[in-house]
């Protein structure tokens, strides 16, 4: 049997940026403190764009502890779900391009998330990427990291469990 | 509202990101706070349910546990977070306020140690369990 040739490049690009933003863009939160996620094939950086709402201590002045947690909290939370519905999307049997509140792909719930504050937050953007260290039925363990202008010093690191959502078979719906 | 409470709460509104939250020192004692955090739209993380998004509750708690770590005797100036936990043990109910309550249980000259809780209307189960270790005296 011949081989299927591959997709073109912008079809694939256009599908998982879809998938993605839909993912991103569909919580109001995310938007609130203007996270949004670069994407190098199946890899994500969480962009936290630097705004003066975001502030928490205005004499240093540094990012708020609580935005600081949350953006490694949703950085966490849209790479599992990135992780767990790619198959999904790469084979089409999840179809983001239009969807709406209602028939967005549920999310994984944070069970427990622990925060670990290793320099000041400087007002400027900040990136953070996640890594799944488990992936089970129910539950799911999650690593990340945050930085600003050098990779290799931190300025916060986390880690939490998750409730993965129930299982939808995506082929039937 | 006494007047050091008031003069916490000034402080808070001198705070960018818990001003745009609407944070509010409800109660505060040696050690002690309690603050408050309106439901609000931009905050939520589930649009299907509008239930908040944790990262909004971790910031209501933070800035509580910070604000008992300042109200406690032996603490000198401002605080800044070492690490913190948070358990979510259930979904906040849509439309509700949420309530955070911190109590800096143990404080050395180089570090406060905090727990706290978050509920809304529904007081029996908490919303959040936290605990966390902050900065004594300059960070």
């Amino acid at each position: 049997m011949a081989r299927a040739r591959p997709e073109p490049v912008q079809v694939v690009k256009q599908r998982r940026d879809v998938a993605l933003s839909a993912l991103v863009e569909g919580v109001p939160y995310v938007r609130f403190l203007g996270i949004d996620f670069d994407r190098r094939g199946d890899e994500l950086t969480g962009v936290l764009h630097f705004s003066e709402k975001l502030i928490g201590n205005p004499m240093l002045p540094a990012i708020h502890g609580g935005v600081t947690a949350a953006f490694l909290e949703v950085t966490s939370i849209i790479s599992l779900s990135w992780v767990y519905l790619w198959p999904d999307i790469e084979s089409g049997a999840l179809d983001l391009s239009e969807v709406t509140p209602s028939t967005m792909p549920r999310l994984p719930k944070t069970i427990g998330f622990t925060v670990d504050y290793l320099r000041t937050g400087l007002p400027r953007d900040a990136y953070a990427r996640a890594t799944v260290t488990r992936q089970g039925r129910r539950y799911a363990s999650v690593r990340a990291e945050a930085w600003q202008d050098n990779r290799d010093k931190l300025f916060a690191q986390g880690s939490g469990h998750f409730l993965m959502p129930p299982a939808v078979s995506v082929a039937d719906g | 509202m006494s007047e050091k409470t008031e003069l916490a709460q000034q402080f808070i509104h001198a705070l960018p990101h818990a001003r745009e939250l609407g944070l509010k020192i409800t109660r505060l004692g040696a050690g002690y706070a309690e603050m408050t955090m309106p439901y609000d739209e931009r905050l939520v993380g589930d649009p299907q349910t509008g239930v908040l998004h944790g990262g909004a509750v971790s910031t209501v708690i933070d800035t509580c546990c910070g604000t008992a770590v300042m109200s406690h005797p032996d603490a000198r100036g401002i605080t800044a977070t070492i690490d913190l936990r948070i358990e979510y043990m259930r979904a906040a109910t849509p439309g509700q306020s949420i309530v955070a309550r911190a109590t800096c249980h143990h404080i050395t000259r180089n570090v406060a140690f905090v727990e706290a809780t978050a509920v809304d209307n529904d007081t029996d189960v908490p919303v959040a369990r936290a605990s966390g270790s902050f900065t004594v005296g300059e960070a």
